[in-house]
């Protein structure tokens, strides 16, 4: 056996998970920041490549992670969007040192954790067992904290400790619902591991006890949905997004709420599976729409670019959650569809987010005007991708929205009235705020100096490539894609 | 006969965490509260050990274990020391008096007794009363980070919140991972607490009072 074949032999998995860990380590020790950046990119890179390699040779279950239907898009997902993170982050954090805003010292230990970071989502991501996905989401939880306070600013501690608090509150909350359907599982499945992998789990869910799975899912709700955003949980959310880094804001939006909502929705295959308990559908509907308005309402009084852009993060999660709460096959298909488009676009819009703080040197609405007079090739960006999340067509947005739309009216007609009422109201607050910061004339600026080719080149071609996705799926999606999300949709019942 | 033992020990011992989980609600010292969690740290190492030694459990003791070494000692101490050396108040400020802290406590272990036991009328005697005591354990701790406004206080919350969820799952019979559990716990804590927090907070406001950090609230344009 030759080396790559032995190569393409080992499980995708390892290499999934073993790249960002051990480069997580390795680039806490190198000194040079310059190389730790290339190096973040060439190895999230080799990360997206093996998480490619999963659709040829799907491994089989083991007792800690797995691979199914269901994962396997999002941790291709999040491989994807950590890679072209990975790419503008070189250049955003090359003007950042350039304006001395960040110290080698904070770089070591950035690239590290943003590894770090990678590395607990597709863990939290494949893990089937409910206890190591709690730890990766635990995990995920410490070292985003870390880099919400990298600044250091008196705003950027009180963001990472609101963050840590409530956050920590959130997952402990998580992790009592774990126990729960652990003593649910316990029963039936035998002492030990086998009570907690959802692989087994899931097969023999209607023997489980309804009661605690009731008592379970509420805990889990609250517990993983503070992490996933959902009013009223929410207040973590807006500062952690504003004061970190701007990759991170990517990241956290574009990944990280994706990850807390996977978790939510094993445990809700699960209580679907048993069939007796209370529906799940009704708490998530409630907390989605709850949500949307709370978020669409915010829109309107926003000062900071990046607040913003987060409350738009907490108005797409309620959409998506408000869709599985719907649930039926068409719902959920929309769920999935919106997730996808949603990660792709909000983290577009953070890449644009942080080229233009850099180039005006303020986050403040106010002060950010006629962005596609003084930088085309960004302000044109900016405007498709916030045309693309308020939900304009063509784009994906449009249609997985319109999706829940119409799957609501096919089965709850009267939630649909306030699930259009909340679209439209964050609509019009993301366009009136678009044409004062893309349109009219520029602002004096105060930025930092004029970036080199490379870093500019760096910064926008992420950006124009998950456009360029999200308006391609928005007019089509390949056959093997749309029947992929049809098998999934039916999975989450 | 040595079952009945068995179960009244654990009883009691969950019981004691409980009780030092009220005990952390009605301090006005900040070093009272400091001991108060340190015992409580103290009696989940004992509720672990022997459920350790009940279920035939090995890796608990090493959950027992981090919650001595860890809790009970390295994290009183430690604060005892940053309390001393930033000259931080040493009373405990209060966002609801102690009397109605107290009264709101007594409600939520109501609740938890009404809402745990009816569901789990299956579940061994043992396993549901522990639980019981642990969601008990997990709303006062909830109840203290609300109720306190110190950074200090706030914390010592978080990790009786903590004590309340090791103790749940040092109950269900069985459960993996809980030495895992507990040790990211820990790793969130200390890295959190030590290695950010408690010097950036003193670099930037020379207190550790949230009251100082709440006037700023975010976006207001």
């Amino acid at each position: 056996m030759t080396a790559l074949e032995q190569l393409q032999a080992a499980n995708p998995l390892f290499w999934i998970l073993g790249l960002p860990l051990g480069a997580a380590g390795f680039l806490a020790v190198l000194p040079s920041w310059r190389l730790a950046s290339v190096l973040n990119v060439f190895i999230s890179a080799a990360t997206f490549a093996a998480s490619l390699m999963l659709f040829q040779q799907r491994p089989a279950p083991s007792r800690l992670l797995f691979i199914d239907d269901f994962n396997i898009y999002l941790v291709v997902l999040t491989a994807f969007v950590g890679f072209t993170t990975a790419l503008f982050s070189a250049a955003y954090i090359a003007r950042e040192t350039e304006a001395e805003r960040l110290s080698p010292v904070h770089l070591r230990f950035y690239h590290s954790m943003y590894q770090a970071f990678l590395f607990t989502m597709l863990l939290a991501l494949t893990a089937n067992n409910t206890g190591v996905m709690w730890v990766a989401v635990e995990a995920a939880t410490l070292t985003t904290v870390l880099m919400v306070s990298l600044y250091r600013s008196r705003e950027a501690i009180e963001a990472a400790w609101k963050y840590f608090i409530l956050c920590s509150v959130g997952i402990g909350l998580a992790l009592f619902g774990t126990t729960l359907v652990y003593l649910a599982a316990q029963p039936v499945m035998g002492d030990g591991a086998d009570a907690m992998a959802w692989t087994l789990m899931i097969g023999r869910a209607a023997e489980f006890q309804p009661d605690l799975l009731n008592l379970a899912f509420v805990f889990v709700l609250v517990g993983y949905g503070t992490k996933v955003g959902l009013a009223p949980l929410h207040a973590w959310l807006p500062d952690a997004h504003a004061e970190g880094p701007t990759p991170i804001s990517a990241v956290l939006s574009g990944l990280l709420l994706n990850v807390a909502l996977y978790a939510l929705l094993r445990f809700k295959m699960l209580i679907s599976a048993n069939g007796q308990t209370l529906p799940a559908g009704p708490q998530m509907i409630m907390m989605g729409l709850s949500s949307l308005f709370l978020a669409a309402f915010m829109l309107y009084r926003r000062g900071d670019i990046k607040r913003l852009f987060a409350y738009s993060s907490i108005e797409h999660m309620g959409i998506v959650t408000f869709a599985f709460g719907i649930g039926g096959p068409l719902a959920n298909f929309a769920g999935l569809l919106h997730m996808t488009m949603h990660s792709l676009t909000k983290s577009a819009i953070f890449f644009a987010v942080g080229v233009i703080t850099q180039n005006t040197g303020t986050k403040r609405l106010a002060e950010i005007r006629g962005l596609t007079v003084s930088h085309p090739v960004l302000g044109w960006g900016l405007v498709v991708a916030v045309l693309a999340i308020a939900g304009m067509p063509p784009m994906g947005v449009f249609m997985s929205e319109f999706l829940v739309v119409s799957s609501t009216f096919a089965t709850q007609p009267l939630l649909a009235v306030p699930l259009i009422l909340g679209l439209l109201l964050a609509f019009a607050a993301l366009v009136t705020r678009l044409q004062g910061l893309a349109f009219g004339t520029p602002a004096a600026t105060r930025g930092y100096g004029r970036a080199g080719w490379l870093s500019t080149t760096l910064a926008y071609v992420p950006l124009w490539v998950h456009l360029a996705l999200v308006v391609v799926a928005g007019l089509w999606l390949p056959r093997p894609l749309v029947e992929w999300f049809e098998t999934v949709a039916r999975m989450l019942g | 006969m040595l079952q009945q033992f068995s179960y009244d020990l654990a009883h009691l011992i969950g019981a004691t965490v409980l009780m030092a989980g009220f005990g952390m609600l009605y301090q006005r010292r900040i070093f009272a509260v400091l001991n108060t969690f340190a015992f409580q740290a103290f009696a989940l190492a004992a509720a672990a050990a022997w459920q350790a030694h009940v279920q035939h459990a090995p890796h608990l003791y090493a959950t027992a274990a981090i919650a001595l070494v860890f809790k009970a000692l390295l994290v009183p101490f430690a604060l005892h020391w940053l309390v001393e050396r930033l000259g931080i108040h040493r009373t405990v400020e209060t966002a609801l008096s102690i009397g109605w802290t107290m009264i709101v406590g007594v409600a939520l272990v109501a609740l938890s007794i009404l809402l745990v036991l009816p569901v789990t009328a299956k579940a061994a005697a043992l396993t549901r009363e522990s639980l019981a005591l642990a969601m008990s354990v997990v709303l006062l701790g909830m109840l203290m980070m609300i109720t306190r406004r110190n950074a200090v206080t706030q914390v010592v919350g978080f990790m009786a919140l903590e004590n309340g969820l090791i103790l749940a799952a040092v109950s269900a019979k069985g459960m993996p991972l809980v030495v895992e559990i507990s040790i990211a716990f820990s790793v969130l804590v200390a890295m959190t607490l030590f290695g950010i927090f408690f010097f950036r907070i003193r670099e930037r406001f020379d207190t550790l009072d949230l009251h100082y950090l709440e006037t700023y609230r975010g976006d207001r344009s």
